[in-house]
């Protein structure tokens, strides 16, 4: 039992570095997913103190709007064009709606609001587009399909075209964003709401269009992780889950941080295939990615109460 | 008029701190409790037992639990479905491995099961505080889900995987499996309902209950007057976690009659949060309030759409306008011109929609269903946004105004 734990595990590790190598990848691949949905929820956070639940369903909605739009017959970059207006307006709707007329209530009163949104959302879309799974349109878009082989410590490693590009495309709109929160004037507006909100409003920040400015930022990243996970797993509303697993990640990384939704996102994801690869499988039955990541940040948490990068949390009575 | 408290004087502290320190309010809950416990059963059908009554009580007492721990405790909780499964699958293994125990008896055990995970899970409140925790929760949600299907022994090595409820009598009498009476499982929810409602108000105005308050408003001021914070949290995830493993009992034995593991999922833990959180957060009756909304008006759509249950006729129309003016004339009171105005709508939406359908006009159901899950998420919004400290706050607005009726002031 202890050998199965303990020492089973790592000698398959070493013995098979090429596999091992292929699960870290794997793993890379749905963290920097996670990443990118995490770091929404913390421009959101930062921003309006909302913890915005509908996060996971934005991603569906923007996968499903875009296909949706195909569909009908619009050309596949135009569709983005339009999916991105069409989170425009649910950015400014949502604003104007929901979040303008409960202003200054209770955290968990907007908690509500957006579980709400996301009932709602779940509704329109379905109403809208259909309640099926659809298939994302990968090589209308240009994504490539197919995969590399390589061969490291003469064993086997598969790279898919498609993970690569997802990679590369998330890394970029991660250094896009950061390049955007700290040298352009909307960024530093949104970071400083984000500090403290009666000193920004105090040298004339808007409050409302910086709340439109980052709901329509999380539509966008939405967007595009929509395409990604739509592209490896289909579209439907069970892409919702995915939106869960960047809970245990704003845990890990703070809620405030967006260095920590990012570092959090990479570990969680890896950290998750591993533990599934390795102890899951062969011990536990597999399938304990559902739960794997939140018992990880609870205990972590249980050390670090406000996350491996969050505020520290002071209390004054 | 009708709730003058003039000239019901008080003369001692224990008349002052009473259940009912105003008679109206006895009255008033006199009157429901008949209705529940001989009205109802004498005049319901199949249906309304299954689609309406049974459920109403079940989710209502699911919420008073989470009530308890995020309403009056202050601890925000995602994981009340799983809870409700570790009640549903304790009950399940106690009336399977012990066949002569008494089914009430067995329902009202299986809430110490809960309450045992639930304190163990509790654990991280006392270091984790806000949505940390409600995340953290989140991590019970989901392992014990996944501990329902993986663990065998829990649904003893059934091929399908589900619990199933076995036929049980208690004095002769079929109270739960395929062969009861819905009569008898009503009787049986009402009895738990009314049993654990009776303890929660009383644990909420006592000592205990003052001590989660004081934990909910201010946590570090409650621990300088000399409450034990550790005590205080603890307490409230077991109450909590026995009342919504006792509603997850019901909820198998009681009506649903069969569960898989993935009925105690996520969803299941919103349910309950929105009727929490719709009734009120921090009173008992709003519970009520609550889950007669979130389960009846999926209901009401549905019989309006007139889809599944029946066509439009004119008792279910006429019962729809008096809702709807009933509905229209408590936001009035309410002095909510939003409200006022949404009802109507809402009802002159229906009607021209059941006066269409009268006429031969139909829409499928599967857009029906999308269409209420819409609706549902517009209405929560809607009373957040009318009123964020839920329908009991409504009802106390509505209560004050009728104290003062005919005077503005």
């Amino acid at each position: 039992m202890l050998n199965d734990i303990f020492i089973a595990p790592f000698v398959d590790m070493f013995t098979a570095p090429d596999f091992l190598m292929q699960v870290l990848w794997e793993g890379l691949v749905s963290g920097i997913l996670y990443a990118l949905i995490a770091l929404g929820f913390v421009l959101i956070f930062r921003s309006s103190r909302i913890f915005n639940f509908a996060q996971g369903i934005m991603v569906v909605f923007a996968a499903l709007t875009l296909v949706g739009l195909f569909a009908m017959g619009i050309p596949a970059w135009i569709s983005v064009g339009l999916t991105l207006v069409v989170m425009f307006v649910l950015a400014v709707a949502i604003e104007r709606v929901v979040l303008r007329p409960l202003v200054g209530q209770p955290d968990i009163i907007l908690f509500m609001a957006t579980i709400g949104i996301t009932l709602f959302l779940i509704g329109f879309g379905e109403t809208i587009f259909g309640g099926e799974n659809k298939v994302m349109i990968t090589e209308e878009l240009g994504i490539p399909t197919g995969d590399t082989v390589l061969e490291p410590f003469g064993g086997l490693l598969i790279l898919q075209h498609l993970d690569i590009t997802v990679v590369v495309v998330a890394t970029l709109l991660v250094l896009g964003l950061l390049a955007f929160l700290n040298y352009t004037q909307m960024g530093r507006a949104i970071r400083a709401l984000g500090d403290d909100h009666q000193a920004a409003l105090s040298v004339g920040i808007s409050l409302q269009t910086i709340w439109v400015l980052v709901w329509f930022i999380a539509g966008i990243i939405a967007l595009v992780t929509g395409i990604a996970w739509g592209a490896r797993a289909g579209v439907s509303f069970a892409l919702e889950v995915i939106a869960y697993k960047a809970l245990p990640v704003l845990m890990l990384g703070g809620l405030e941080s967006i260095t920590g939704a990012i570092v959090g996102g990479l570990m969680i994801g890896i950290l998750e295939k591993l533990f599934e690869i390795y102890w899951g499988q062969p011990l536990l039955g597999g399938n304990t990615e559902t739960w794997f990541a939140f018992v990880l940040a609870l205990i972590v948490l249980l050390f670090r109460p406000q996350g491996l990068f969050g505020e520290r949390i002071i209390e004054r009575v | 008029m009708l709730y003058r408290t003039a000239g019901q004087f008080k003369t001692s502290y224990i008349a002052d701190q009473a259940l009912f320190p105003v008679k109206q309010d006895a009255f008033l809950l006199g009157i429901i409790l008949a209705l529940a416990w001989i009205v109802f059963p004498l005049t319901a059908s199949e249906f309304t037992f299954q689609t309406l009554l049974i459920p109403i009580l079940i989710y209502a007492l699911a919420a008073m639990g989470l009530n308890i721990l995020t309403g009056f405790a202050g601890q925000l909780s995602l994981g009340t479905g799983a809870f409700m499964g570790v009640g549903a699958y304790a009950c399940y293994k106690m009336v399977t491995l012990m066949p002569w125990m008494n089914p009430i008896v067995a329902i009202l055990l299986s809430g110490v099961f809960s309450a045992g995970i639930g304190v163990v899970f509790g654990i991280p409140s006392l270091r984790i505080k806000g949505f940390y925790l409600a995340i953290a929760t989140l991590a019970a949600q989901f392992f014990l889900v996944w501990l329902f299907e993986k663990w065998a022994w829990l649904y003893n090595y059934n091929a399908s995987g589900a619990i199933q409820v076995p036929n049980l009598e208690m004095f002769g009498v079929f109270v739960s499996g395929p062969q009861a009476a819905s009569v008898t499982e009503y009787y049986i929810v009402l009895f738990v309902v009314t049993l654990l409602t009776l303890l929660c108000i009383n644990l909420t105005r006592g000592n205990l209950g003052r001590t989660w308050k004081a934990t909910r408003d201010m946590d570090i001021a409650a621990e300088l007057i000399g409450i034990n914070l550790m005590k205080s949290k603890l307490t409230a995830f077991a109450v909590s976690s026995y009342v919504v493993g006792v509603a997850g009992a019901l909820y198998v034995f009681m009506w649903k009659g069969a569960a898989e593991p993935n009925v105690f999922d996520i969803p299941l833990s919103f349910q309950v949060l929105f009727i929490a959180i719709i009734g009120g957060l921090g009173s008992i009756m709003g519970n009520y309030l609550g889950a007669i909304l979130i389960v009846g008006l999926p209901v009401v759509l549905n019989v309006v759409a007139g889809t599944q249950v029946f066509e439009i006729s004119t008792p279910s129309a006429i019962l729809l306008v008096a809702l709807i003016a009933a509905a229209t004339f408590l936001f009035w009171v309410a002095r909510s011109l939003w409200g006022v105005g949404a009802a109507i709508g809402f009802g002159a939406v229906t009607l021209i929609y059941g006066y269409a359908q009268l006429q031969g006009f139909r829409i499928d159901s599967a857009l029906i269903e999308h269409i209420n899950v819409m609706i549902v998420g517009g209405l929560i919004i809607f009373f957040l946004i009318i009123e964020p400290h839920g329908l009991n706050q409504l009802w106390r607005l509505i209560r004050e105004k009728l104290i003062i009726w005919p005077f503005p002031h």
